[in-house]
């Protein structure tokens, strides 16, 4: 009989080049190395300075996406780039892939796009692989039944030279969401209720398996929300088992497997789910069904409530640090304790990020803002996710709402979600946003974040504050 | 890579948990593609004010709290982003060490790639550490890495954990490429009894 194992134990054991040792740590192999040009010039440099070359080239993919604006292109068709750093960084980035023959997705061409949405957009991201990324945001790929997660520079040099990594094996945490999610709840409302109850360090050293029945009638998109906010519970990675809902995503897409191997493919991905009776190191429940829709109200994305809720008092915190941090998030967000924040002025509203930014997520948000308008005064930004995304919701007219509601369509790309390119939170003002952080100053210095859900988003958009999604949703 | 031993320095106390590196180093300084100029990045928004110039409250300002060579800080400290350049940044100041209740995963193991001493220590010593600091702001402690502890003036001493392998490494000026590099035959034996995922370069 051999030992139930976890849908991780599984991946992680297909992997290893070298078993962990008492003295030195496992040698693990990875399937699918994704880069960026922020995370990545420093690597090519040690590269360089070691005479090295990349390993497996053909195992790398490079795309564009952090520092670039999202501007609207010229009558050419290109994407001006205005800000020199930018500028020297991408260029960095295409000498770098030309020299070690790695293929890019350049700024503005037809699949160029989020790294994160790219992966499984081009049908890259497959069950039962090791993928990585210099970006935290790795874990939205573990929605697909692969160990994804984010790496260091220092990391991305070791990858390249050696499609390798040196890691100590992680614990496993389940995270089971039971119930039927309440009217109105989406899957980022799910991941910031579990991140709001369980604070963001509760997966430090471990990765999170979600499982439970709310999580299995998730779409893949919806999947890739809540894996994607792993790294905000801790986890460096989030995993999900793979099922039909898995597979049919992944058919047909462009580096799916196809005919034979297609078949062969099946077989092997059916066997990744976790076996009846393997434990985990630790498990976390939620029950959507007491769960309404989510928004932050502090500075980091487990400060999070009902969108009906009040600020919490510092008495109800556990602990006097917490009590310190509530205290100074509030004072940044100048908010009050025991203040509801239905009805806040807000100025923004940026519908994208790797969190909330495909077709589902836009199709969702164009159907609430049609024959509707966004507020005066208000923001709202949509960025696609990638130039896949984009021309699937022009090829739907989804573009045409967007502007009839008052709302700017830009290109594919990171946009707003970390204040590194053109499109930024201006100091004091108030955002509501679809990505995933509300760090201080993380949409722009002195930015204030809201993080919610699309639709919560959108009714914000619309109202020019605060408010409940389930008004303008049919039950 | 140089060998660390021990540190054995001054202290500042930044009594806030779970800092997170946008904090330590915010994204507009992630455009540049060297390791150069990040310490100016540092806390930026904590350490300047709009106009460029330092507010003057907080703690790497104050007189007392330069030339410090240890960050202590509350718990999960360098949770978000994976940017290496948080640590970067922090040794571009002058830090050597970043003492802490606990560490995020990805921050731990990029500090450690660079010699950047991740300190895990329990609250009951880092809540030691801030009262210690509010009383003498100069108290000097003890890092010693082969002992694996901390060593507060008063003759008081924390162990903390440390990955084997990552220690092996700081104490003898190992870089971790080097290993892997060397395990290439297994690496090569490992590709060929198992076809690749994906080919990113099929056109």
């Amino acid at each position: 009989m051999t030992i139930p194992r976890t849908l991780f134990d599984k991946i992680w054991e297909s992997h290893i080049v070298r078993q962990q040792t008492a003295e030195t740590p496992a040698v693990l192999y990875i399937d699918l190395h994704l880069i960026h040009e922020v995370t990545s010039p420093q690597a090519f440099t040690e590269l360089r300075q070691r005479g090295l070359k990349v390993r497996r080239p053909d195992r790398t993919l490079a795309t564009m996406d952090h520092s670039t604006p999202t501007t609207p292109r010229g009558p050419d068709g290109i994407i001006p780039v205005i800000d020199a750093q930018a500028v020297a960084q991408l260029g960095q980035l295409e000498t770098n892939c030309a020299d070690f023959g790695i293929p890019l997705f350049k700024l503005g061409s037809a699949n160029q796009g989020i790294v994160h949405v790219i992966g499984p957009e081009q049908g890259l991201t497959q069950p039962g692989m090791t993928i990585v990324c210099g970006d935290s945001h790795t874990s939205t790929h573990g929605a697909f039944g692969a160990l994804a997660f984010g790496i260091g520079t220092s990391e991305v040099a070791h990858v390249l030279a050696t499609q390798c990594l040196i890691q100590n094996r992680p614990r496993t945490m389940e995270v089971r969401v039971d119930g039927r999610p309440g009217f109105g709840v989406t899957a980022k409302d799910i991941i910031l209720a579990i991140i709001a109850r369980y604070g963001v360090g509760a997966g430090t050293g471990h990765v999170f398996e979600y499982t439970g029945a709310a999580i299995r009638a998730l779409s893949m998109e919806e999947r890739m929300t809540i894996c994607n906010m792993s790294i905000e519970g801790g986890a460096r990675a989030g995993m999900i088992a793979p099922d039909d809902t898995t597979f049919q995503y992944i058919a047909g897409r462009p580096f799916a497997p196809q005919g034979a191997a297609w078949e062969a493919a099946l077989a092997q991905w059916r066997s990744l789910p976790t076996d009846a009776g393997a434990t985990y190191d630790r498990t976390i429940t939620l029950d959507a069904s007491q769960l309404t829709p989510m928004i932050t109200y502090g500075t980091n994305p487990g400060m999070g409530m009902p969108i009906d809720g009040r600020i919490p008092l510092p008495e109800e915190m556990p602990d006097p640090s917490a009590r310190q941090a509530l205290d100074k998030a509030l004072r940044y967000m100048d908010l009050r304790p025991g203040e509801p924040l239905l009805g806040h002025k807000i100025d923004v509203v940026f519908l994208g990020s790797c969190t909330n930014s495909r077709i589902s997520d836009l199709r969702l948000a164009a159907g609430m803002l049609k024959g509707r308008r966004v507020a005066e005064g208000v923001r709202m930004l949509v960025v696609p996710g990638s130039q896949q995304v984009r021309q699937q919701a022009e090829a739907e007219g989804l573009h045409e709402v967007f502007r009839a509601a008052g709302a700017e369509w830009r290109e594919a790309g990171c946009s707003a979600c970390l204040g590194m390119n053109d499109d930024k939170v201006p100091a004091g003002k108030y955002a509501v946003s679809t990505s995933n952080r509300n760090f201080e100053g993380r949409q722009g210095p002195g930015a204030r974040t809201f993080l919610a859900s699309p639709v919560t988003a959108v009714a914000a958009a619309i109202e020019g504050a605060v408010a409940d999604p389930r008004k303008y949703l049919r039950n | 890579m140089e060998k660390i031993s021990s540190i054995t320095g001054r202290f500042v106390v930044l009594p806030v948990q779970d800092i997170d590196t946008d904090q330590i180093i915010p994204a507009r300084y992630l455009k540049v593609t060297d390791k150069s100029g990040l310490a100016e990045g540092l806390f930026f928004a904590w350490r300047f004010n709009a106009d460029g110039s330092p507010k003057p409250d907080f703690v790497l300002n104050r007189p007392e709290a330069q030339g410090a060579t240890i960050l202590v800080a509350g718990r999960n400290f360098g949770c978000g982003s994976s940017r290496e350049h948080a640590p970067w940044a922090l040794q571009g100041y002058g830090f050597q060490a970043v003492i802490s209740p606990y560490f995020a995963d990805i921050f731990r193991n990029n500090a450690l790639k660079n010699g950047l001493l991740p300190v895990q220590v329990d609250e009951e010593t880092y809540e030691q550490l801030v009262s210690l600091f509010d009383e003498d702001p100069t108290t000097e402690v003890r890092i010693d890495l082969e002992s694996q502890s901390v060593t507060l003036p008063d003759g008081r001493s924390a162990r903390f954990p440390i990955d084997p392998f990552a220690k092996h490494c700081l104490l003898n000026g190992v870089d971790q490429m080097g290993f892997l590099l060397a395990e290439e035959p297994a690496i090569a034996a490992y590709e060929a009894g198992h076809a690749p995922r994906v080919v990113t370069t099929r056109s």
